[in-house]
């Protein structure tokens, strides 16, 4: 698809979701900060009925921002309790910019998408229960570069919408947008719009051929259907809205390739070049769907689903496709969460564990609301002994009186949360002696994590280079699943998989949380950093890799896997200051037990 | 709000459907988890569930719902318990059965209750405010991404759904109030796993998947926009159905009391629970407790081997000790272990 035909697809987005913003749910837009998002986004602007509200929200907002919450001001000010509407309330009937989408947290996701689906903020906050309804739609902005980064999961399945303005610049922003007023027609046909059971099918039947799981997304591209037909001034969706929809919405989520629609038409898809090894399949893939690619595309029978669903292929290039799986893979792997993942990067200042008495001094943090809620049930006493006392009333009359005893701090606890990334020599001649056992071991220590919730990572070296499996996580289940999906063989590139390492020591440690490296090997490296073989050049490479983690002061573990002790592995453990385990003989109950008595920080009530 | 989607109208998710009207039959089984994928229909079915549930007698102008037939003390509020009013001023009225948002992002002093503010600030009177805990008593509380819920509100829930009491010791107020609720949570697996303590105070748990059944999907997404089009329509077409419901919740409250269970079936639910390796006795007494509700709702007098065989993976799944080893789901090792028990 040419630059230029990429912004024609982002204008129509636009206008489709600029038809009915809480319907569609929005818009995510990949790209950088820079003048074709720019344009994109005054281009939306235009399209929004007039004074529709248009709210940026930044990355790090408050609950009390985002929510609502209590005005402190004004109710110091009244003496009375005064609600604040949150930003989310505020934007009713407009649109939510989220700025910085690839950096949000599930938290705060979460936040949003409950508000979207109900319709509704509901406020249980700061001793107010209120319920205000507001309708939006949302748009993401994604900065994300690499394929991992990107908004989380929860979040960009309720939009319909997904706009790639990468590759666009700006002498390509030609394509025109519809009129405002041509929106506000659409808008005042949309309830009129019939959508028949026939597209309704075919709509679901693609939605299952491009393997796309959850239903939301398919209920959201009837609604662009129905949109589309709205906006060309037609009272029922016909076949080409419907292919928009497909185009739109589900295509960009598809996780795998459909089988060719119909018998004339040339396939529009290549065999995506480069297939993930079988062991290394989108984790997210319910089974049945597996069951699905052997039985023939239950479309078969449905000439519509065939048009519809060929239409919106044939409108993307080859190659596509194959990308956008890849990319799907990596988002179903990166979607790290966690329960309460905000708390943790709040600055670093630890989870709020409850007040207490004590002055705002050092840094400590004057909790405003308790405060004046102790002051509170005073405050009668108080006038009185002021008045009493001869003191005058102060401008205003009713002003609260808060005095030091009634000063309350939060109460922080800080646990610097530890994550342990198993770093694991999966080459050929590892996987010959102790591949089980170290996955054995790995699973034991997973078990462990698991009780003392830490975090973990596994990251593989074999073959000419490292590749992280598995990202920082808590669950379990993904860390069983991609263990059980190690693949084995090939050669020992030791100084590729220590690179890896420290990088994402070094990615754990920004985000305040300490990290344990426990390398699995038997240190037998042969294949340098630049992927050739030969192992005296190996050596060398693993070698330099080892001072650069020790340079980094990463806490690391060896643990030596080979049949006897090597003092190849032993030199490399030297060189990055690691705890060497040579581990002859032990099984993996050996070997998690050793690791667990030899990392304090591991053992210990972390 | 606007108009709940109608309950009856929830395509497929049989075993969710279930579980939820099996805890509105007895809800001393202690709540519901519905874990699965996104986009299945989680929340609309809990919210859903508040249109379903009969009407239940109330003591009149009690703030915390009490229950007029409700004996004494930790089952009534202090107020209803001391005969605050005189006998003739317990009146009985009629009042829907609450099921209750707790949103993420609300704060602990929502949740148990706190000093009123209002009240406090204008009028300089010390007067408790009850919280979402109150509200939800004798009904439901729902936690919608229970797994992203903050770590001091899991700590709160847990000891309140333990005890089936609040008790609030804070700004100078000593206040306790009856706090039975079914504790209903959903949430997708992904984005992190729950506390076993928190899972263990789910009496069920439900696994619920994508349908991937093409005639299922389409009809979940005709009905959606059918709704959607015409909320007061559809939920009219659908009010016969959900009035049956009702009526089969209300004889099974009924029914349960005089459901047997027989020793036999005492037995093999111990038997299960051995074999599986629960730990405690909550395994045993929600497998039997949840067997004899689903015998209620279906009007059978007696627990047989088939209750206990199809509601043992919703009442045993979360229960497995955490075996990070075993591949199998733990639905396969609960199934594995009905299989091998009564012989399938």
């Amino acid at each position: 698809m040419s630059a230029a035909a990429h912004w024609s697809e982002a204008v129509l987005a636009a206008s489709l979701f600029a038809i009915d913003p809480p319907g569609l749910g929005g818009v995510s837009v990949r790209s950088l900060a820079g003048p074709v998002r720019d344009r994109w986004l005054a281009m939306f602007a235009q399209l929004q009925p007039e004074g529709a509200p248009l709210r940026r929200i930044p990355l790090h907002i408050t609950d009390g921002r985002l929510l609502g919450g209590l005005d402190l001001a004004a109710t110091l000010q009244t003496g009375r309790p005064i609600a604040e509407r949150g930003v989310l309330a505020d934007v009713d009937g407009g649109v939510a910019i989220m700025a910085m989408g690839e950096r949000l947290t599930p938290a705060t996701a979460a936040r949003l998408t409950a508000v979207m689906d109900n319709g509704e903020v509901m406020l249980e906050r700061d001793g107010l229960a209120m319920r205000l309804p507001t309708r939006f739609g949302v748009i993401v902005l994604d900065e994300g570069v690499s394929d991992d980064e990107c908004p989380p999961t929860a979040l960009l399945e309720r939009l319909a919408f997904k706009v790639v303005l990468t590759d666009v610049s700006v002498r390509d922003t030609e394509a025109l947008a519809p009129t405002r007023d041509e929106i506000a027609e659409a808008h005042a046909r949309l309830p009129k719009v019939v959508v028949g059971d026939k597209l309704v099918e075919a709509i679901c039947g693609a939605g299952a051929a491009l393997g796309v799981a959850s239903l939301r997304p398919t209920l959201l591209a009837v609604r662009v259907a129905r949109a589309s037909a709205a906006l060309a001034g037609r009272d029922e969706a016909d076949e080409d809205d419907a292919s928009i929809a497909v185009r739109l919405v589900l295509v960009p989520r598809a996780t795998r390739i459909p089988e060719a629609p119909s018998e004339e038409e040339p396939p529009p898809e290549e065999v995506p070049p480069e297939e993930p090894p079988p062991d290394e399949q989108p984790p997210e893939q319910p089974p049945p769907e597996d069951d699905d690619e052997d039985k023939p595309p239950p479309e078969v029978d449905k000439p519509l689903d065939d048009v519809v669903l060929a239409a919106a292929l044939a409108a993307m290039p080859a190659g596509l496709l194959a990308q956008l799986r890849a990319a799907q893979f990596m988002r179903s792997r990166a979607s790290a969460g966690g329960r309460s993942g905000a708390a943790k990067q709040s600055g670093g200042r630890g989870r709020p564990v409850g007040v207490r008495r004590g002055l705002p001094q050092n840094g400590a943090r004057l909790n405003v609301v308790e405060t004046l809620r102790n002051a509170a049930p005073w405050q009668p006493l108080r006038r009185r002994e002021a008045a009493a006392a001869g003191r005058e009333e102060v401008e205003g009359g009713r002003r609260v009186e808060v005095r030091q005893d009634d000063f309350r701090i939060t109460r922080f606890k800080q646990k610097s949360q530890t994550t342990s990334i198993f770093v694991v020599d999966a080459s050929g001649s590892a996987a010959l002696h102790r591949l089980a056992e170290a996955k054995g071991a790995v699973e034991l220590l997973l078990a462990d994590c698991y009780v003392r919730r830490d975090r973990v990572a596994l990251i593989a070296f074999r073959g000419t280079g490292a590749e992280l499996l598995l990202p920082p996580t808590r669950s379990l289940v993904r860390a069983k699943r991609s263990l059980s999906s190690l693949p084995g063989g090939g050669g020992t590139p030791f100084a590729a998989g220590i690179d890896a390492a420290v990088d994402l020591a070094d990615a754990v440690r920004r985000k305040g949380e300490t990290p344990l490296l426990v390398f699995l090997t038997d240190g037998r490296a042969n294949v340098g950093r630049d992927g050739k073989g030969g192992r005296a050049q190996a050596e060398q490479d693993a070698l330099s890799a080892a001072r650069v983690l020790r340079a980094a002061n990463i806490t690391a573990l060896l643990v030596d896997t080979s049949p006897q002790p090597h003092p190849q592995a032993q030199k490399i453990a030297r060189e990055m200051d690691a705890l060497y385990l040579p581990l002859p003989y032990a099984d993996a109950k050996g070997i998690s037990k050793t690791i667990r008595a030899a990392t304090p920080s591991a053992s210990g009530a972390g | 709000m606007g108009l709940a989607y109608p309950y009856a109208a929830i395509v497929g998710q049989d075993e969710m459907k279930h579980a939820l009207l099996i805890a509105a039959v007895d809800p001393s089984i202690g709540g519901v988890l519905v874990f699965g994928d996104r986009g299945t229909g989680k929340s609309t079915a809990v919210r859903s569930l508040a249109s379903l549930l009969p009407p239940m007698a109330v003591i009149a102008g009690c703030r915390y719902n009490c229950d007029p037939a409700a004996p004494a003390m930790p089952s009534l509020c202090e107020l209803c318990a001391s005969g605050g009013k005189e006998k003739a001023a317990k009146k009985k009225v009629k009042a829907p059965v609450p099921v209750v948002d707790l949103p993420l992002g609300a704060t602990e002093d929502r949740v148990v209750g706190a000093l009123d503010l209002e009240r406090a600030l204008a009028q300089g009177v010390k007067a408790f405010e009850p919280g979402l805990l109150a509200r939800a008593h004798r009904g439901f509380l729902y936690i919608d991404e229970v797994n992203l819920l903050e770590d001091h509100l899991v700590d709160v829930l847990l000891d309140v759904a333990a005890s089936g009491e609040n008790v609030v010791e804070r700004e100078g107020l000593s206040v306790r109030h009856p706090a039975r609720f079914v504790l209903v949570g959903s949430g997708n697996p992904e984005e992190g796993e729950l506390r076993p303590q928190l899972l263990d105070r789910f009496g069920l748990s439900v696994e619920v998947k994508t349908p991937t059944d093409i005639a299922a999907r389409v009809e979940v997404v005709r009905r959606r926009d059918a709704f959607e089009h015409d909320p007061e329509g559809f939920t009219e077409k659908w009010q016969k159905e959900n009035a049956r419901l009702r009526r089969k919740i209300v004889t099974g409250r009924e029914r349960l009391k005089t459901v047997e269970v027989p020793e036999a079936a005492l037995e093999r639910a111990a038997q299960l629970c051995i074999k599986l390796g629960t730990d405690g006795l909550r395994g045993e007494l929600t497998l039997m407790r949840t067997a004899r509700a689903l015998a209620a709702l279906e009007g059978d007098p007696v627990v047989t081997d088939d209750h206990l065989r199809r509601i043992a993976p919703s009442a045993l799944r979360h229960r497995l000790r955490r075996n990070p080893l075993d591949d199998a789901g733990s639905t396969t090792r609960v199934e594995r272990a009905v299989a091998e028990l009564f012989g399938a």
